[in-house]
Order: C-alpha cells, then structure tokens, then sequence
C-alpha cells in the first residue's frame, strides 16, 4: 500500500506533452458514446445504472455489438458536447499492441511495494516512497500521452493511520511540500487535480492546501489525478449514506428514491464524469482490494501486477493495458 | 506442483471412471474407489487444517456456456454440469471445516439473457433448489443451512416458493451456512441496506419526535459536525445487508480466468484473498480448491492484522 502522498504533488509535468484540442477522436466506441442499454430479452430485466457509465469495448465483447445500443433523444446534445471535449491521440501515440478504441477511460492504481522494494535494498523507507514518486511521474506521462481521462491512485487508506507515528507525520510533511510544488504545474498542464477520502483528518494546514489546489486546477479538462488520502471504499459508502440520510431527514428526496444513481451522485468520487475505472492495477502480487473503491469497481477489470510498485514502468503498465484489451467484457449477458 | 497434478489427474480419473461405471452398474468397484479417493482427500484435509483455515469461501461460477460450447454440448448442458461441480465443491468445503460457503447463482445482470436462457436457468435452479429439501441432499448430510440471498421479488413465483420452502426446512442445521445469492447484484444489496437504515433511523427519529424527546436526536448533523455523532455509521448499513446472515468472505474464487467482481460481494470482499484459476467452473476440482486454501493460509497474517484495524475503526465509530 502506498502512502506516498508527496509524490504526486511534487510531480514536475514540465516534461508531458499533452495530445491537441483540436481533433475530434472517440475513445471508447466507435459510436457515440454514453449509450443507454436496452435489452433484446422480452423479460424486463431490472436494470442496473451502473452498465451505463462502464465504456465498453466492442474489440473485447463481441456480443456487445449485438445488443441494443439505442442512443436517448435527450442525450444527443450530451453525447456531442462529450465528443468535442474529448481529447484526441496523434495516431502514433500509442506503442504496437493497442488499439486505441479500446483504452480505458478510466484506470485505477494501488500503488504497493514501496516498503518492500526499499528492505530489499537495505535502504531507508523513505527511499522506496522516492523511488515510488518516480514510478507515478512516468505513470501520468504515460496516461496523458495515451488518453487516458483520469487515473486514481489510492495513496493513503484509512488503515495506514496504525502505522508508525512517525511514518505517518513523515508523510504527511511530504505531502504537503509536494502539494504547494505542484499547484503551479498542475495550471500549465491543464491537469485537474481532486482528492477523495476524510480529509479532516489530516493536519489542518494541509486540508486546506488540498482544497486550495482542487479549486484551482478544477476547470482543467485534459486530464484529471484523483488521490485517494485517508480513504477507504467503506467509508465512502457510509458517508454518501449520511447524506442519502439528511437529505431524506430534510424532505429533498423521498425515502423510495433511494437507488444507485442517487448513491454515485453522492460518492467522493463524484468529482469526474467517468466515475468507475475500467481497469484497477494493483502492483507487488498482493490479489485483494484493501478496501480501496467497492462500489465503483462493481465491474471494472482487475490486473495483480509482480512488481513493486516502484519498479511498475511502461512496459508493466502496457502488458496491463494489453491484458485489459484482450479481456471479454459481458456484464452479465 | 506435482502433488497437485497428480491430484488434478485422480481427479479426473475418479471422475472418469465413476462416469464408466455407472453405466454398467460397476456398483462394488465403484465403491471402493470411491473410499481410496474419499481416504486420500481427508488425509489432505486433516493436513491443512493444523494451519488457518478460511471461514468463509465464495465461489463466482464463470464458465459454463463456454464449457457446453468447448465440449459441444447443448444449450443449457453446461450448467447441468456446473452443478456437479457445485456439490464438489460443497462437499470439499464442509470437509475440511469450511462453515460458510456463498454461490453467485444468479445475479440481476443475468436476466438481460436470451428468454429462453433465462427461462431454463430458472427451471434448473427450482430443480435443484427441490432436491436441497430431500434428505439425503449435501446440506442435510452437512447440517447446512440454505439462504437464499438477494431480491427474491424478482424471481418468477415458482423459484421463490422453492427457495422459501427451501429456507424454512433448513433452518433447524446449524453446522455450516451456504447463501446462495440469486437475484442478486451488490449494488442492489446496497441501496437494499441504504434504504433500510434510514429507514430504522428515521422511525427512531419519528417515535422519539412524538414522545417529545427527540429534540436532541434531531439536532444530530452528518458529516458537517464532526462532534456530532452521525446519522448512520457503519455497522447499521452492514445489519441491513443480505449478506448479514454470514462473515466476510476470506477467500473469492471466480473461475473461467476473469479477474473481476461482476458485482459480487463488493462491501464483503474489501479485504478477501481473489482468485482466478483460468478453469471453466464445471471443471473445478480439488488441486484449485488446495491451491487457493494454501493462498489464504500464506496470507493468514495480514488478514488478521487487517481485521484487528478494522474493528479499531468500528470502535472509534466510523
């Protein structure tokens, strides 16, 4: 698990080169995409939301492309306001062995090993968390430089507070050196920076320092990193439930109204359009989740890398884009 | 792992060969290779059990089309198949002490199927559900008692008759638990609990209102009054799961080589071992079901210490 909250701020993205505005390129299907699924079975399945904001890859799921994919009346406007956002790929852009109408959207990390790969060496823990901050920086050039719209990175749990006192007040200063690094990088580069988790559980001058740099970059659309600090997928649940609660308590919303769309909208990770990662990569062999996002990974494709996280480089990151691509998406069918 | 290839291939040739014989009613050799196979798995198991074993195993049953085309077999063979492979497995489980065992029979995203589809999976599983009543079924001979979990409301009438009837004679075994999730998906069983806990809470609000103590109850704020105690925590939303009724699992095994949830277990499985042997789910056998024991015991450690931190956040109220 990787606590190393300083290295995404003190990322220099001098060094990425950003793909242009002004082409219109689709990234998850070669339709519009967004498409509300209507089933071809004369039973009415219940249906579940949540399909609708997974892309799908018609490479991956060739019955896919058999079913109903009926684009609603009112989604049109909303359908081309995403495509014209969309931010295209220079035709090389992607190494041999990706097809570019099959990349996710969205792809998750958990970024494990750091303290591993520093024992192994006999070095201090601190320099695993650097030789971690390097592994990130070439993960992001490589998501921007390949179209990936947004990365999550679980950088600290809420299980982490039980570690040592003095690793955590450690990483917390790291961290906030590294945020006031990388608001000004962050502005050129048109990246958008969001932290999810409980975040007032942190020292309070770096709550606000989190919350002066989600307000800055919060109109940067190319691509957007969310940290995961001081979060856990339970506690999300929990508290977008506590809002569900008042909202019901204060008469905005009937108790029937409860559903899974209400749920998302109240999820941390209500802050991006593509909520639920399409692929989550989990580095150093560990086969388990850690509490990381429970609901939003309700389908997403999940790939246990061997290396630790500070050795993950662009060839791992590939064969896990590879693997993804090669998977058969059904959502159940 | 060659204990476990010659495991894998007893296996087989039990399986083979008990398929054989029961077409010529071989009864006498059939029994005695029954007991060497039935010797040699105890053995296996009395072995594993000197170390950690899984409370709670959940089996995401991925496979069967592709097993029926692989094999060439009609339409809905393959499930058919895929039961044997199930009563394994059960058998494996409460063997070696396993006493909670969860199938994802049947999730909510399946009914997208062809009708047809739909319509003999229901057939097979109202079967099957019937034969769990018999005496002489796995889960008497166990002592397991049968929930059927997720939301029954969806189930044609005949199923959900079956499976109530089913929970109703089982409820007296008390040794081992098997949840049978049909209808189901995790983010239903979710909104399920959501809706239910605000529910609870709300009435208590309610009662408290008109005897007029309430005052200080409602003066409760959420997440914006951090002394304040919040509306719900976290331990209401897991009583008013479906799973309530067992552990989290320890251990996901989803076979067929599909690393994914499928909307299974998400809440349950936040700090559980997955495994994903590339077999299809009617070809399971006991190497995968030793393999993926032998996982959990090597990570038996970090689970624990997992659990401890967990129980710290539940005391502190998250």
């Amino acid at each position: 698990m990787v606590e190393t909250l300083t290295m995404v701020f003190s990322l220099r993205f001098s060094s990425l080169s950003l793909p242009p505005h002004n082409t219109i390129t689709l990234y998850t299907l070669p339709h519009v995409p967004n498409h509300r699924l209507r089933s071809t079975s004369n039973v009415s399945p219940p249906s579940s939301t949540l399909l609708i904001k997974h892309s799908l890859c018609p490479c991956a799921a060739p019955t896919q492309q058999q079913h109903l994919l009926v684009p609603e009346e009112e989604e049109e406007e909303e359908e081309l306001k995403c495509i014209n956002e969309a931010p295209s790929l220079e035709n090389d852009s992607l190494p041999p062995g990706l097809r570019r109408e099959c990349m996710p959207r969205h792809v998750a990390v958990i970024m494990d090993g750091n303290r591993r790969w520093a024992r192994l060496r006999d070095l201090p823990v601190g320099s695993g968390y650097e030789a971690g901050v390097k592994s990130l920086k070439t993960l992001i050039e490589l998501c921007c430089k390949w179209g990936i719209r947004v990365l999550t990175v679980f950088a600290f749990s809420t299980d982490n507070w039980f570690r040592p006192k003095v690793e955590v007040e450690f990483l917390m200063s790291l961290f906030e050196g590294g945020v006031k690094d990388g608001m000004g990088s962050s502005l050129r580069e048109n990246i958008r920076i969001s932290v999810i988790g409980d975040i007032s559980k942190l020292p309070k001058s770096l709550e606000e320092l989190i919350i002066n740099v989600e307000e800055s970059t919060k109109n940067n659309s190319q691509f957007q990193l969310i940290v995961a600090v001081s979060y856990s997928g339970r506690y999300d649940l929990v508290q977008a439930c506590q809002r569900i609660a008042m909202k019901v308590k204060d008469g905005i919303i009937e108790l029937n109204d409860v559903n899974e769309s209400l749920i998302e909208q109240d999820l941390e990770t209500n802050c991006t359009d593509f909520p639920y990662p399409d692929l989550l990569i989990r580095t150093s062999g560990e086969l388990r989740i850690s509490n990381f996002m429970l609901w939003q990974l309700a389908y997403t494709e999940l790939f246990f890398a061997q290396s630790l996280w500070p050795d993950f480089g662009e060839a791992d990151f590939l064969e896990a884009l590879q693997s993804f691509q090669r998977r058969w998406r059904r959502y159940g069918e | 792992m060659s204990s476990g290839s010659t495991l894998g291939v007893g296996s087989a040739l039990h399986s083979f060969l008990v398929f054989q014989m029961e077409k010529s009613n071989c009864s006498r050799a059939r029994q005695i290779l029954d007991s060497l196979v039935s010797f040699l798995r105890k053995f296996i198991f009395r072995i594993l059990s000197m170390g950690p074993l899984p409370n709670h195993i959940a089996f995401i049953m991925d496979g069967n089309r592709r097993y029926a085309k692989k094999l060439n077999l009609i339409d809905g063979a393959g499930h058919k198949v895929g039961f044997l492979a199930v009563t394994s497995m059960l058998k494996f489980c409460y063997e070696l002490g396993v006493r909670n065992v969860t199938i994802y029979a049947f999730s909510i995203d399946n009914f997208k199927r062809s009708p047809e589809e739909v319509q003999s999976l229901m057939e097979l599983m109202q079967e099957k559900i019937e034969g769990l009543i018999k005496d002489e079924s796995i889960v008497n001979c166990y002592g397991v008692r049968v929930y059927f979990v997720g939301n029954l409301k969806l189930l044609s009438e005949p199923v959900r008759l079956a499976a109530e009837r089913a929970m109703l004679a089982t409820a007296k075994n008390s040794k081992a638990v098997l949840s049978i999730c049909v209808a189901y998906t995790s983010t239903n069983e979710i909104v399920n609990a959501v809706e239910e806990s605000v529910e609870e809470k709300w009435n208590q609000i309610t009662v408290l209102e008109a005897s007029g103590a309430g005052y200080g109850l409602i003066k409760l704020g959420g997440i914006e009054h951090h002394e304040s105690e919040p509306l719900i925590k976290l331990v209401d939303i897991e009583k008013h799961m479906y799973m309530a009724v067992a552990p989290d699992p320890d251990i996901i095994i989803r076979t067929s080589g599909e690393a994914r949830l499928s909307n299974f277990l998400l809440w349950q499985s936040a700090f559980c071992y997955l495994y994903s042997p590339s077999v299809l789910w009617p070809e399971i056998g006991l190497r995968h079901f030793l393999w993926a024991i032998l996982n959990f015991q090597r990570h038996h450690s970090y689970l624990n210490k997992k659990g401890e931190q967990l129980q710290h956040l539940l005391q502190d109220g998250f």
